[in-house]
């Protein structure tokens, strides 16, 4: 024992992009010389698809975890077999981030079905009597910016008993007007959704308005494709029966690490919406929903 | 024999000629040690809002109160200290002290912007509640259930949800049924945890605390408790938002030098910023609104670390926010603390201050809505009490407004508030919080205002009270004062409750005393008299009654004046709980101490005074504290001390008679008297030009006997000793000749009784030191004091010495020998020609017995005796152990020798001789004292006539220390 291995890349955010180079050191600390087969240091990317328990059933969903797509994989060789001199040793590396061919680069990404990952793997390999050593450091791309793409595209809305879907008994309900806009549905990731919304009039009291953030992941395979729509973060926006006439801030920062740029491939999508949530004091439960498109600047 | 035959005799006349010292010029005009450090210290004005008349005190030469308890007066900084009663900074003083110096950074907001740390202790005192109170902590992440299903995620957002569930606190927790005091204890607790989990580096677990805490807020059950729950929980927020600041500034430290105090954020580095980052990321996903809001609000100045305009973005974001929260009252607390954040943070940022207060109008007619009306049903709860509870909000947010703002501004602000229909609510914040210049110079207005506002259900006494306050730090036009007077106390003097009219009158008294001549004043208080006598309803209001003495005497202070007016006196009878009694009298006499230029003989304040001081004085018992007796005493002495009838010395003494039996559980009361009375003789003596007639040598007599009966009526022995020998001075200065050989036998006979310890300041101390001084001065008395015809020669030296050669001395003690050997220098003294002092118009044994050779030969005698004394305990003393004694002694009576002893007698030259070479014997000499002893014997030889200290010089060896 006493042997330990890091990894740590430069960039205090881990955030990388296609085409950067990708710096940082291995530190080895040991209170020994170090007698060892090797040190090399792999770059690995890929897409991890799940399927989802509805569409195929518990034990295939089990087994059938679609194979991995590899986005990316290098390793180079940093120091050749021999010995390290006791203490600290840091060792520089440089990584190229760069796509062969046409492929892209896709965001990282941590969904529920769909997850993007990027990592270096650092190897020191020892001989048989020593176990092998490796550490794995997670880090983080970004796509580049996806400019041209974005238009600004408000979206009013007003929500009355009539305009609502799927509603049993129209009759039941109180009488209520929401009126509203969203900003853009078109969104870069690093700004947020912004809006405003007033309740110009509504017969039962409010309890909560909540913006829930909803991600859309679409797995295809052999048997067809699966989508599913999982919450990712619900927040609240206002509590309590606000005042009429009164125009609340529609405001939500996309989480870092579980929000990518809209997505579509061949083999998946990764897409996101947001619901309006109004709920009032009898229960009542209000949602207006709208599809976003998140790109990256 | 041999010694005081051959005492050297002196010329005391020549000597001192000759040994006075060069006489220096004083300058008393500016610096001197002793004067007294003049402390003069100014508050600023909006501070003393409550207590309004504690203004500047400073302590000066001419009060004649103890100077410790002048420094009481005010400024005390415990009292301070516990009137803030800042658990927080009391916690962590250095908190405090680091706060204070981030508000110096913000330059735009100085001294004369009330803190809110001082409002804080008030609400807390204010907004208290019998009820049941209950805690609902939920410690579960609501973070992790969003994403505890997904298989991948990352290691360290694993590790993450890990720790939150290691948590001891990984379930919903309620506390119910706590008192409000163990509401405040759990609350401290959660301030105590929050500080542990992050020293411990549990920065998740600090940030659910805070999440947990600030969501208490969202809950309104026990509503008349919430502005108190306010200011607890927003002191764990401040707390918070502190931790992260300096830990993200730590973070910036660059080679151990840390950032200047306006640093740009291009100088913060990457990692510093990442970390911020993350904070203002995890707190955006917080789901609930009113806990994102207030941790937001929270860390608002780590905006500096990001960008320039971070802050002021987030300010107008945050502000429109609390839209969102329906409730008006937690609305508007939200409001406070936003600008509370902001003036500290960003002070220039006006505009979303104002923001808030129109937003807050906005929401206004909410306060009358259902959902409060609802809630107000089910809690019990009336709307005057409801609407007092928006005050500190409001006032604190107008409190932002108003501060440096243009009278524009407060114009268009007033404004807004007559549109919402003139509310009261919202009038009364406007007072609190405007510039009382403002308000008193449009009082007219408001006066007509408050008269004709919707009341809705706040209370318009509260108006008024408000208005009072305003009135009392800024005056009103002058053609307006009597007009608002009347106004007001029409309305004031027509409230039913008394608490209600006694809070109102409190304030309005300060206006009347300040403005108004003392019939006003006597008119106000026979008011109050009237309203408060029926169903003593004046016992629930000692707080308010004592507060408007207070004011009452901070603006009269001439006590021929305060006592004039008739109902002053009436007035004090009201307070008939003896406590509250007692800090009413001393607040008056400390008053008159600290006033009273000139003393007195003006019977109408000499008669309430020592009522008043008899109050006092009557107060005390067996469990009252020492300090309290002391406090009590000076005070009284205080008063003594400025009574004073002019040339009228037989009233005085009358007084002082009348005094001594009103005040006789005070001892030092009736110490002051003895001193006065001995002042008295003297200065009766002093008058007659030291010549009595027969009337004022029996006055004189009188006084004395004054002294003789008081004396031993104190129980502290050397009290009485020091004073039978002053006052037998005294005596004999004013040639009472038998009364003063009383004093003295009198403190003859006492000192065998003195104890081995005394109890000085509360500790036992051993009392020969004391002993050993009253002894000396004792005897240097003795030596003008002339013998008693009928008494035998030196009959009370004698006796003297008697008792203390029957005194218990301690074993290891050489006292004894050191006051034998003292006594040699009287009776040196007594040998010589003429005494180096006398008292005028006495004859000392000097002239009585003209050197006559029989007294000379007592006095010898008396001295071989003494003499005698000495060589046989410094014969005792040759043991190993007290050698070192022997040395010293020998060598103190040896100097004695050597400065009253005739050297050239050969016997005495012989026993000084002995005594130096016995000091040197056994090695216990100091080396140093020998040689200075041996340079002054020859130096001395050098002066004409004293060739024989040469010879002496000669024969003292000098041991050199091997």
């Amino acid at each position: 024992m006493g042997t330990a291995l890091d990894v740590r890349v430069k960039r205090a955010g881990k955030v990388y992009r296609d085409g950067e180079v990708l710096s940082g050191v291995v530190v080895i600390t040991s209170k020994d010389a170090v007698q060892h087969q090797g040190i090399s240091l792999t770059m690995e990317g890929s897409v991890n698809l799940q399927l989802s328990a509805k569409n195929v059933g518990v034990f295939e969903a089990f087994c059938n975890t679609a194979k991995p797509i590899q986005i990316i994989n290098s390793t180079i060789e940093m120091v050749k077999p021999g010995k390290l001199p006791s203490g600290k040793t840091e060792i520089p590396f440089e990584f190229p981030l760069q796509m062969k061919g046409n492929k892209v680069l896709y965001e990282t990404y941590h969904g529920v079905f769909v997850n993007i990952q990027y990592t270096l793997r650092c190897d020191m390999r020892r001989s048989l009597l020593a176990k092998d050593l490796t550490k794995t450091c997670e880090f983080i791309v970004h796509s580049l910016s996806q400019k041209g793409k974005l238009l600004p595209s408000p979206v009013d809305f007003t929500i009355t008993p009539e305009t609502l879907q799927n509603v049993k008994e129209r009759a039941s309900l109180p009488k209520f007007l929401i009126r509203g806009h969203l900003n853009s549905t078109n969104c870069v990731i690093t700004q947020p959704l912004t809006g405003e919304l007033v309740v110009e009039s509504a017969e039962a009291a409010v309890k909560s308005i909540e913006l829930q953030l909803v991600r859309v992941e679409t797995c295809g395979c052999a048997e067809g494709y699966a989508r599913d729509a999982t919450e990712i973060q619900n927040i609240q926006i206002a509590d309590g029966d606000v005042c009429r006439g009164l125009p609340i801030p529609i405001h939500m920062v996309f989480p870092r690490l579980f929000t990518c740029p809209t997505l579509e491939t061949t083999n998946f999508k990764v897409e996101f919406e947001v619901n309006i949530v109004v709920l009032l004091h009898d229960d009542h439960l209000i949602t207006e929903n709208f599809p976003l498109k998140l790109c990256r600047m | 024999s041999y010694f005081l035959r051959h005492a050297r005799s002196r010329n005391y006349v020549s000597e001192s000629e000759a040994c006075k010292l060069e006489s220096v010029p004083l300058d008393f005009g500016d610096y001197h040690p002793l004067k007294p450090i003049t402390v003069t210290e100014s508050k600023t004005k909006k501070m003393n809002r409550k207590g309004s008349t504690s203004s500047t005190s400073s302590s000066s030469s001419s009060s004649m109160m103890d100077p410790l308890s002048s420094v009481l007066d005010g400024t005390d900084p415990l009292s301070l200290f516990a009137a803030a009663a800042d658990p927080v900074t009391t916690a962590a003083p250095t908190d405090g002290a680091r706060r204070k110096r981030d508000k110096d950074e913000s330059s735009a907001v100085g001294s004369d912007f009330e803190p809110w740390s001082s409002k804080r202790g008030e609400i807390l005192a204010r907004y208290t509640t019998t009820e049941k109170l209950s805690i609902n902590l939920y410690m579960g992440s609501e973070k992790g259930k969003a994403t505890t299903t997904g298989s991948a995620v990352s290691e360290k957002v694993r590790t993450r949800l890990e720790e939150l569930d290691d948590l001891e606190e990984g379930s919903q927790k309620e506390l119910l049924n706590l008192t409000q005091q163990d509401y405040m204890n759990r609350i401290e607790e959660l301030n105590q945890s929050l500080k542990d989990a992050w020293s411990s580096d549990q920065k998740v677990k600090a940030l659910k605390i805070v999440i947990q805490c600030s969501k208490l807020l969202s809950d309104t059950t026990v509503i008349q408790f919430y502005p108190s729950k306010f200011v607890l929980i927003t002191d764990i927020l401040d707390t918070f938002g502190k931790l992260v600041y300096e830990r993200i500034l730590s973070m910036c430290m660059d080679n151990r030098v840390s950032l200047p105090d306006n640093f740009s954020p291009e100088s913060v580095n990457d990692t510093a910023k990442e970390t911020c980052l993350n904070w203002f990321f995890k707190i955006a996903s917080i789901r609930e609104l009113i806990p994102r809001f207030y941790v937001e609000a929270a860390i608002l100045k780590c905006n500096k670390f990001l960008s320039k305009t971070g802050i002021s973005e987030c300010l107008p974001r945050l502000t429109s926010m609390i839209r969102g929260i329906g409730d008006p009252l937690v609305a508007v607390y939200a409001r406070a603390y936003l600008c509370r954040v902001g003036m500290e943070v960003a002070p220039q940022l006006k505009e979303s201050l104002n923001k808030n207060f129109f937003d807050f109008l906005l929401t206004f007619k909410q306060i009358h809505g259902d959902m409060v009306q609802n809630q107000l049903v089910v809690q019990c709860v009336e709307i005057p009490l409801y609407l007092t509870l928006y005050s500190p909000a409001i006032d604190w947010i107008l409190q932002c407004i108003a501060y440096h703002a243009p009278d524009v501004l407060l114009t268009e602000m007033m404004e807004r508030c007559k549109k919402l229909g003139n509310n009261a609510l919202l009038l009364n914040s406007v007072m609190s919080a405007f510039r009382a210049e403002f308000i008193a110079a449009r009082s007219m207005d408001f006066i007509a205002m408050i008269k004709e506002c919707d009341e809705s259900g706040f209370p318009k006494h509260l108006l008024f009270r408000s208005l009072g306050l305003n009135l009392a730090l800024a005056d009103p036009p002058e053609n307006d004062r009597l007009q608002i007077l009347n106004e007001a106390w029409k309305v004031i003097t027509k409230l039913k409750n008394p608490q209600d009219y006694i809070n109102c009158a409190e304030v309005w008294v300060e206006y009347t005393c300040k403005h108004f001549t003392k019939r006003e004043v006597n008119t106000v208080l026979a008011d109050v008299i009237k309203h408060m006598t029926p169903d003593r309803a004046f016992e629930d209001a000692y707080p308010q009654l004592q507060s408007i003495i207070q004011k009452v005497i901070t603006y009269i202070y001439d006590f021929a004046l305060l006592f004039s007016v008739e109902k002053f006196l009436p007035f004090l009878d009201m307070f008939q709980k003896e406590s509250v009694r007692v800090e009413v009298c001393k607040c008056i006499m400390e008053s008159f101490i600290k006033h009273q230029q000139e003393s007195t003989k003006d019977p109408v304040i000499l008669n309430a005074l020592l009522h008043i001081c008899k109050t006092m004085h009557d107060s005390v018992n067996a469990l009252t504290l020492e300090d309290e007796k002391r406090m009590l005493a000076a005070l009284i002495n205080g008063f003594i001390k400025m009574v004073s009838f002019g040339r009228d010395f037989e009233q005085q003494l009358s007084f002082y008679v009348e005094a001594r039996s009103m005040f006789c559980n005070l001892e030092p009361v009736l110490v002051q008297l003895i001193h006065s009375v001995n002042q008295l003789a003297m200065e009766t003596r002093r008058v007659m030009k030291g010549n009595h007639s027969r009337k004022t040598a029996a006055f004189v007599r009188a006084c004395v006997a004054f002294c003789f009966i008081t004396i031993p009526s104190l129980s502290s022995i050397f009290t009485r000793l020091n004073l039978y020998l002053h006052s037998g001075q005294v005596a004999l200065a004013n040639q009472c000749l038998s009364q003063a050989d009383a004093f003295f036998k009198a403190a003859v006979s006492l000192v065998p009784e003195v104890p081995k310890m005394i109890s000085v300041d509360g500790k036992m101390r051993p009392s020969d030191a004391f002993l050993l001084e009253f002894l000396c001065n004792f005897f240097s008395t003795l030596l003008v004091v002339p013998d008693h015809p009928e008494q035998g020669v030196l009959f009370l030296v004698r006796g003297l010495l008697n008792v203390i050669q029957d005194y218990t001395w301690e074993d290891n003690s050489d006292d004894k020998v050191r006051i034998y050997t003292n006594v040699l220098h009287l009776l040196s003294a007594m040998t010589q020609e003429a005494y180096i002092c006398h008292v005028d118009k006495v004859d000392s044994n000097d002239a009585l017995y003209g050197g006559d050779s029989k007294f000379l030969a007592e006095i010898n005698k008396l001295s071989e005796t003494v003499v005698s004394q000495i060589l046989d305990h410094l014969k005792t003393l040759g043991k190993e152990e007290t050698l070192k004694r022997q040395s010293q002694l020998a060598l103190y009576f040896f100097n004695t020798i050597l400065a009253h002893g005739d050297l050239r007698n050969n016997r005495l030259n012989q026993l000084s001789v002995n005594l130096w070479n016995l000091a040197q014997k056994h090695g216990f000499a100091d080396t140093k004292t020998m040689v200075k002893t041996l340079e002054y014997i020859k130096r001395r030889g050098k002066q004409p006539e004293m060739s024989h200290f040469t010879d002496l010089a000669l024969r003292l060896p000098l041991q050199s220390r091997t």
